[in-house]
């Protein structure tokens, strides 16, 4: 091994000069140790502190971004709830409106349906016929003995064919009116049909009113949840807006699918209409174009949903005139049926110009003929012709309903990156916190080192110590310890301590922290 | 607030003034075609080569063929150029009417007795320097054997910064199976011709490997 010639002390070995450098090191080290140690020490402990109060100053900070998420979620929870409570009100009172107004009238049938049953029923109570008076009269004569008598014999005889004819006349009479009893208590089947379906229908829309007053009970249930600012609404919002933010990220990235199919139908045509080599800010001008009907599209979409009051990302649409409102959907739903069109229209130019180019390229590569194609002619390609121009009449329309997933993307969007950030700083105090750790017990390890090092002369140190403690006597040893002692200053106690200190309470309580 | 408005419109208003043929984003093909001797029999190959360039250009491109006889440092031997329009359908048009052309050209060629590959370089940097494409390609279709007429001086340092040339179907000639080091020699020549005047150089021998003509 080649030492520099600086350190060459002894020129001719250079394992004894290296052995003389280490000595002296030692040495040194040895007689610089107190304030080497105490320069670790309050070094580890300034950067222990250091972290500390970083990482304290960020968990407040998160402390402060909780609450604030706590509060925005809250008031989206109240808002939506009231949305969702008011609109069940609209629908309870549309409801009474549509269904139950009708009640008096249908209580009105009712009651005229029971009184001509009444009717009915009294009608078609069974009259026992009444005796004929003089059957009570020609009873002696009926009992008069049969005898040969002719005239006797001729007299009853007539007396019996009379009764029997009375008999049958009143027979008849009976059976006419049961008759009649029975025509009354048929028609009463229909009128008790519609008293049943009456009383059906008012149960079935009874029904659904005691059905939407139990959501309104559960959504009011939630409100007074929410109003309490209880941890459950809170969690319960949380949860709702992170599945909300996963669901409409879901749908956001298929209408982006959509808008690229979209983009990629006009983009080619577009040349056509602005040129091919022209460039603007190192795009071209007709995919900027092609983009751009795209977003105007959207924003039309926006609009008009906004209009329709299904969203409410702009709340001064919602605000406007109804008679305004109504104005905004007419122009909006115009503007995009013609961007549809348009787009329809470009989607057919692009399937002449393929075919144009297909031909082309198929004339220029083998040789063929180069003639242009003048329309779409071949078998079949009015299908993938007709799809384009579908496709590029529908697509705006379909865009139109990113507006709901865009509004629950945006308003979830806040909660999750709240909740994103608060455990972002967490993570950022726990290291901070660790770093401070790692420092401190780094400068404890650093002092065990250097005392490592020094172990040589430490070791000297320990044995004249020791000899010097079994001459000295016991009172002296004492008063060595004392003074030994007093250079060890101990922390007083905090006033907010309440335990009880202890010699080495200071480290017990920087060990916990 | 009225500052940014201010500020965000003039920007608006340069970006508006930077539209219109981005000499940036051009293309710019130079083909020279050797016309001498036997090799007009390779013509055929020649028309290839021109139709897969015409197919793989798009509008503001510019495609040039132009042919290497006795003195070729001249307009005159420009068979067709044509820079390519805007709109898609025109282009394709133009592609058409230029592949006619060359279609036409090449069933009516007559032989040269000299080849001054030189001249035709010169040329083509000067046509693709003037239209200051953003990409510059110059094709040689030849078996890169110069012979000049007594007289012509063609010693000149090429200035190639920023072009691409292409040396396609480098023929071997009967001396070459001879002795393949004329062939090499040929080769090496031209490639330090091109390099030492800050062109990239390149061979293709397989025509089969034509989609590496045009590459960014």
């Amino acid at each position: 091994m080649q030492l520099p010639s600086f350190m060459m002390i002894i020129s001719s070995s250079a394992g004894l000069s290296l052995l003389l450098w280490v000595f002296i090191l030692m040495v040194l080290l040895y007689m610089a140790r107190r304030p080497a140690h105490e320069a670790i020490l309050s070094m580890s402990k300034i950067l222990f502190h250091g972290f500390r109060l970083f990482a304290s100053s960020i968990l407040i900070a998160e402390k402060k971004l909780k609450y604030r998420n706590k509060e925005v979620l809250l008031s989206a929870g109240k808002e939506a709830t009231e949305r969702i409570i008011e609109r069940e009100f609209e629908r309870i009172d549309a409801f009474v409106k549509k269904d139950l107004a009708q009640f008096p009238t249908l209580q009105r049938e009712i009651t005229d349906s029971v009184v001509k049953l009444d009717e009915d029923y009294q009608k078609s109570t069974e009259i026992p016929p009444a005796p004929p008076g003089w059957t009570k009269a020609i009873e002696p004569i009926a009992a008069i003995p049969p005898s040969e008598d002719s005239m006797v014999a001729e007299i009853l005889k007539s007396i019996k064919e009379a009764l029997d004819k009375g008999q049958e006349k009143a027979l008849e009479t009976y059976r006419k009116s049961s008759e009649k009893r029975h025509e009354y208590l048929k028609n009463m089947v229909p009128t008790l049909r519609h008293i049943n379906k009456s009383v059906d229908g008012l149960d079935k829309n009874v029904q659904v009113l005691l059905d939407r007053s139990a959501t309104v009970d559960r959504h009011m249930d939630e409100y007074s949840e929410i109003i309490k600012k209880t941890d459950k609404a809170s969690q319960m919002l949380s949860s709702s807006s992170m599945t909300q933010f996963f669901i409409a990220g879901f749908v956001l990235a298929i209408a982006i699918g959509g808008a690229f199919i979209n983009f990629n139908l006009i983009s080619r045509p577009m040349q056509e209409m602005v040129g091919g080599s022209v460039y603007m800010m190192g795009f071209k001008v007709a995919d900027i174009a092609a983009l751009v009907i795209i977003l105007v599209e959207v924003s039309m979409g926006l609009f008009l949903m906004e209009s329709l009051r299904i969203t409410r990302l702009f709340p001064v649409i919602g605000a406007l005139d109804d008679k305004i409102r109504f104005r905004m959907i007419i122009v909006s739903f115009v503007f995009l049926f013609l961007l549809a069109s348009v787009e329809a229209g470009l989607a057919y130019m692009r399937e002449l110009l393929s075919a144009d180019d297909a031909a082309l390229v198929a004339g220029l590569l083998t040789g063929g003929s180069v003639e242009g194609v003048e329309g779409v002619d071949d078998t079949g390609r009015w299908i993938t012709t007709a799809a384009q121009m579908g496709m590029g009449f529908i697509l705006p329309f379909a865009l139109t309903f990113i507006a709901i997933p865009l509004e629950s993307f945006i308003h979830s969007s806040r909660t999750v990156i709240g909740v994103v950030v608060a455990a972002f700083l967490r993570l950022f105090a726990v290291s901070l916190r660790f770093l401070g750790n790692l420092s401190r017990y780094s400068g404890r390890s650093l002092v065990n080192i250097y005392d490592l090092f020094i172990f040589l002369p430490l070791w000297i140190e320990g044995l004249v110590i020791g000899s010097k403690k079994t001459e000295l006597k016991p009172v002296e040893v004492k008063k060595i310890q004392t003074t030994e002692a007093v250079p060890v200053k101990k922390r007083a106690p905090r006033k907010t301590a309440t335990k009880k200190v202890t010699p080495k309470t200071d480290e017990v309580e920087e060990d916990k922290e | 607030m009225k500052t940014l408005l201010i500020t965000l419109l003039m920007l608006l208003g340069f970006s508006a003034c930077s539209t219109g043929p981005h000499k940036a984003h051009n293309k710019g093909v130079y083909m020279l075609i050797d016309t001498s001797g036997t090799y007009t029999k390779e013509l055929s190959k020649a028309q290839q080569i021109i139709n897969y360039t015409l197919s793989q250009l798009g509008s503001g491109d510019s495609f040039v063929v132009a042919s290497i006889d006795t003195g070729s440092f001249s307009e005159k031997d420009i068979i067709a150029k044509v820079t390519f329009d805007d709109r898609p359908s025109k282009a394709n048009q133009q592609k058409r009417a230029f592949a006619q052309r060359i279609d036409s050209y090449i069933k009516n060629v007559k032989s040269s007795p000299y080849t001054d590959i030189t001249g035709g370089l010169l040329q083509a940097t000067e046509y693709l320097n003037e239209r200051d494409t953003r990409m510059k390609t110059v094709m040689i279709f030849s078996d890169l054997k110069q012979e000049l007429k007594k007289g012509y001086k063609r010693d000149i340092p090429l200035t190639l910064d920023g072009y691409h040339v292409l040396a396609l179907n480098v023929t071997k000639l009967r001396s070459d199976n001879i002795d393949p080091q004329e062939y090499m020699d040929r080769l090496t020549l031209w490639k330090g011709r091109v390099e030492s005047g800050g062109g990239h150089w390149d061979v293709i021998n397989d025509l089969e490997r034509l989609d590496k003509l045009i590459k960014e």
